[in-house]
């Protein structure tokens, strides 16, 4: 057993010093009924680590990577180029094996990365203040939703029919507990804007989407304008963070909150999870916030330090008053995030927006050119969505066939919404002209 | 040593490093990227006016910055890590290996599910090995963290509240006052109200209390209960508080942070609990990453399992299938909790870990974890005053009633930082004065705990003597004690540009 240091020579000696027979003595609080004898049923022993290797080999095995073939899935999770060095930084052992950093003198490193990271999504969204991370960006949104009704005393939320289904989801699941009204507004490509007609006296916040879960990217300044003429706030929503290079961020359109994934920025796609939800808003909205907070601050010696602060809010302290019950959060997933934004820098931030725009213009082109393809999203970044004249479950199962992946059906999404036959596909820098010529005629051949 | 002053703010190994905004620009860059070709924009207008200023850094300063910076922390790759309740283990690198392999960390969660049998198996193969080692029928598995899954039971027992039309009267949980506070917390946001339990002289639940506060039942939802306790201890009377709760009509919510002590030894399922989540990170290794990302699957009862969050996985003719919509298979579900399926990433480092132990090492390591933080009680009885008589499970708990007046927990704590260590748990549970929680974990040697213990005993025979040197701990660490009053009088929580008279003043 090859992480237990203890011999068996150890473990008599220790019970000796502890004047203990065996460690039943420890267990001697367990009900009697309840203890087990021998060990548990059904579950292997212990194995070298070859043949784990080769159990997990062989399961990963059964699974198709994006790398593989050619690949267009996005909804929320994009397949992006990772620098090499990110995946060092974050395995050096005194980042990946420390804990949060409540002892501030033995944890600097961990710290300034944080300290780092707040600001970098601050300056990204354009926003004047962001926490440390939230678990991903559907649990940032739900608690965006939560914060905006602490902080203007409401209990309505309303959410556009571009904002991703599954934040939706997630937000009206913590909404419903807790007795907040959430008003769902119809799916729709290019609506956005529709939030402004839905704001009233009563609505805490609307929860708007740019680029939204079709790709359809929109200013919501006039949404801004209107919620806060009524009292409410704007939360701005983003999926894709490396959008922010090029699209105009939800500081810029008078959100108060900006709540999004940054799991294209440093983190691979590991089928869901784990990523890091970004969270920032405006100073006057600080001490609302959910989540971890480091501050900077002064030594004995008068070096300047960062410690986690305002903890006033969390759990920990103020216990079933607490703003969030959140406790751990996205920890080496934002290091991941800080460390590629930092190779990248504003520059070649800008230039992978680019990057990831142009392959989506010249996909766009490709498959408009196909009988029967109706490009359904009017602005778009890297993604968009498109009709076809058959089932989308069909064409996908199809062009899988033909050794393409070409995006989501949205009624995996939104079922029974009418969209069966619609598509909703991504391109990003790793997409090649190959890829989009493969798409295309593949495509055409299922039509 | 710390009056000697150096010219570069460096001092041996311990390199200065300023923030990236200090030494990076926004023109800098680490990436090589293809010229773009100069497309027309179909972003229709909705453009970025100002500049991000993000500043860049070629590869090798980013990698000198981060690698400077992480010789600022300490790890349990330095040495032990004795933070109670948290059960800093080590973090096995096999793990991380498969953890890195194409099949699992590059596929899209929305990919066709023919494309992605093997993971949804993988995950079926985690959800039997909790479900087997709890004993419990059901497991959710999309909680990111623990305190997320205490919010996934809870909001299940929220649910079966509801199809019982109870829901409007049952709205009290107990919660005894050693509790995290995640667990408080977490009842708030379900939208119960929280009635604190005491506890008694043993660290356990006040039995008395507990009856009293059952007297009128019909507006109790549930109980929180951490087992083994915040206190390092096993809940003597849990089997009698499952089934009062139960007779009550409500629902024993487990917080199942200290499963490590238990695994193999007993299941949860037979001690009446309906919820426990299981911190993935914590009892099954996979890395805390300096606060996460953490996995918090919750094992349902039969009484909640019909009401588990969607996305779940089924297995039929076709092979392995996920419900994602609360309609058909999931029509009962009380709703999703996150995008997506959960944390997949640590699921394969915690099978990893699983299938690496074996039934026969998942038991021997909560018995050896046991016997570490006992033998750790043992050797620093004499000095220390633990908190409770008798032995304790995984983790060994103090009061600070042997310290001479002046001196506090929080100087023992800065001084062991000098000596080498991460400091023990501080001040939680809130129950015992001045606590201090150690909780060694299974994968330190003999030799480790022994070397840990005459340094804890020193620093404790120096806070018995009331050594004033301790109140300016830690004196070798890379920085001095930190002022975390200043930090949250004037909140500065990014870096700004230094203004142009800060500028002219230097």
């Amino acid at each position: 057993m090859r992480y237990l240091p203890l011999t068996p020579e150890d473990r008599k000696s220790m019970l000796q010093t502890i004047g203990a027979k065996s460690v039943d003595d420890f267990y001697s609080d367990v009900p009697e009924a309840a203890r087990l004898g021998g060990k548990i049923e059904g579950l292997p022993d212990h194995q070298g680590e070859l043949a784990v290797e080769r159990h997990m080999a062989a399961l990963a095995g059964k699974n198709r990577t994006a790398s593989e073939g050619r690949f267009f899935v996005g909804c929320g999770a994009y397949k992006h180029h990772v620098p090499a060095s990110v995946d060092h930084i974050i395995q050096r052992s005194e980042f990946l094996t420390t804990y949060t950093p409540y002892q501030p003198e033995i944890a600097q490193g961990t710290l300034q990365t944080l300290f780092e990271f707040q600001s970098q999504v601050a300056a990204l969204t354009a926003m004047e203040v962001a926490n440390a991370s939230m678990y991903d960006g559907s649990t940032a949104c739900a608690e965006a939703a939560l914060m905006a009704c602490r902080a203007t005393r409401r209990k309505q939320v309303v959410l556009s029919g571009g904002l991703h289904p599954h934040y939706a989801a997630a937000t009206r699941t913590v909404c419903e507990a807790q007795g907040i009204k959430v008003i769902q507004l119809p799916p729709a490509v290019d609506d956005e804007l529709a939030l402004k007609d839905a704001v009233t006296g009563d609505t805490a916040c609307v929860i708007g989407q740019s680029p939204n879960v079709f790709g359809t990217v929109t200013d919501l300044s006039p949404v801004s304008e209107a919620a806060h003429a009524e009292g409410a706030l704007l939360v701005s929503v983003f999926t894709e963070a490396i959008s922010l290079g090029l699209v105009t961020p939800p500081g810029e359109m008078g959100a108060d909150i900006a709540v999004g994934e940054g799991q294209s920025i440093g983190n691979a796609l590991n089928f869901g999870g784990p990523y890091v939800g970004l969270f920032a808003c405006t100073q006057k909205l600080m001490r609302q916030m959910p989540g971890r907070l480091c501050g900077e601050t002064v030594d004995a010696e008068g070096n300047r330090g960062f410690v986690l602060t305002l903890s006033t809010r969390e759990q920990h302290i103020r216990r079933d008053k607490a703003t969030s019950n959140i406790c751990t959060n996205a920890g080496l997933c934002t290091l991941a995030f800080t460390a590629h934004m930092t190779l990248l820098g504003d520059k070649g931030l800008a230039q992978l927006a680019t990057l990831n725009h142009e392959a989506a213009c010249d996909l766009a082109d490709a498959l408009a050119e196909i009988d029967g393809v109706e490009i359904l999203t009017p602005r778009f970044f890297n993604e968009f969505a498109f009709r076809t004249p058959m089932d989308a479950e069909a064409v996908l199962a199809q062009l899988d066939e033909l050794g393409v992946i070409g995006g989501v059906r949205a009624s995996r999404l939104l079922p029974g919404k009418k969209m069966d036959d619609v598509i909703i596909c991504a391109a990003t820098e790793c997409t090649t002209p190959e890829d989009i010529a493969a798409y295309a005629e593949a495509l055409t051949e299922v039509l | 040593m710390s009056d000697i002053t150096t010219v570069s703010g460096s001092r041996g190994l311990q390199q200065r490093e300023d923030l990236i905004f200090e030494t990076g620009c926004p023109n800098k860059t680490g990436v090589d990227l293809p010229k773009p070709k100069g497309t027309k924009s179909r972003l229709g207008g909705v453009t970025r006016k100002r500049s991000t200023d993000l500043p860049g850094l070629t590869e090798p300063e980013a990698v000198r910055h981060y690698v400077r910076l992480s010789q600022k922390n300490y790890a349990i790759d330095l040495g032990l890590f004795p933070l109670g309740s948290c059960t800093m283990k080590h973090n096995p690198r096999l793990n991380e290996k498969v953890a890195r392999m194409p099949g699992f960390s590059d596929i899209h969660p929305l990919q066709p599910q023919a494309t992605v049998q093997g993971a949804l198996e993988m995950i079926d193969q985690l959800a039997t090995w909790l479900k087997t080692l709890t004993g419990m029928p059901a497991v959710a598995m999309s909680p990111k963290a623990g305190a997320h899954g205490e919010f996934c039971g809870m909001m299940a027992i929220r649910r079966a509240l509801m199809a019982r039309g109870e829901i409007e009267t049952r709205t009290r949980v107990l919660v005894p006052a050693s509790a995290h506070g995640t667990n408080p917390a977490t009842a708030v946001q379900c939208g119960f109200k929280v009635d604190e339990i005491k506890a008694n002289k043993r660290g356990r639940v006040d039995m008395e209390d507990f009856r009293a506060k059952l007297e009128d039942s019909s507006d109790i939802a549930g109980i929180m209960l951490t087992n083994p306790n915040t206190c390092g201890l096993f809940e003597t009377d849990i089997r009698e508080i499952a089934d009062l709760i139960h007779d009550a009509g409500g629902y024993f919510y487990c917080d199942g942070a200290n499963f490590n002590a238990i695994v193999g030894r007993v299941r949860p399922g037979d001690l009446g609990v309906d919820a426990m989540h299981i911190n993935l990170h914590k009892t099954f290794s996979t890395p805390h990453g300096g606060g996460g990302p953490g996995s918090g699957p919750t094992v349902l009862s039969e009484a909640l399992a019909d009401y588990a969050p969607v996305p779940f996985v089924v297995k039929d003719e076709d092979g392995f299938r996920l419900i994602e919509e609360v309609d058909g298979k999931g029509e009962d579900a009380f709703g999703r909790l996150a995008a997506f399926h959960g944390q997949m990433g640590m699921f394969v480092r915690a099978l990893t870990y699983m299938l690496s132990h074996g039934a026969d090492g998942l038991k021997q390591a909560a018995e050896d974890a046991v016997l570490n933080a006992n033998y750790i009680q043992a050797r620093l009885k004499s000095v220390m005053t633990p908190a409770f008589e008798g032995h304790c499970m995984h983790e060994a708990l103090f009061s600070d009633a042997f310290t001479a007046e002046g001196i506090e927990t929080l100087d023992i704590a800065k001084a062991l930082i000098d000596e080498g260590y991460h400091p023990m748990t501080m001040y939680f549970p809130l129950v015992v004065h001045g606590a201090m929680l150690i909780e060694p974990t299974e994968t330190e040697s003999k030799a480790e705990l022994d070397r840990f213990c005459d340094a804890l005993e020193s620093v404790a025979r120096r806070a018995a003597q009331g050594d004033e040197s301790m109140k300016g701990a830690p004196y070798l660490a890379p920085m001095r004690r930190l002022d975390e009053t200043q930090a949250a009088r004037k909140p500065v929580l990014r870096w700004t540009p230094p203004s142009p008279e800060q500028i002219a003043a230097e």
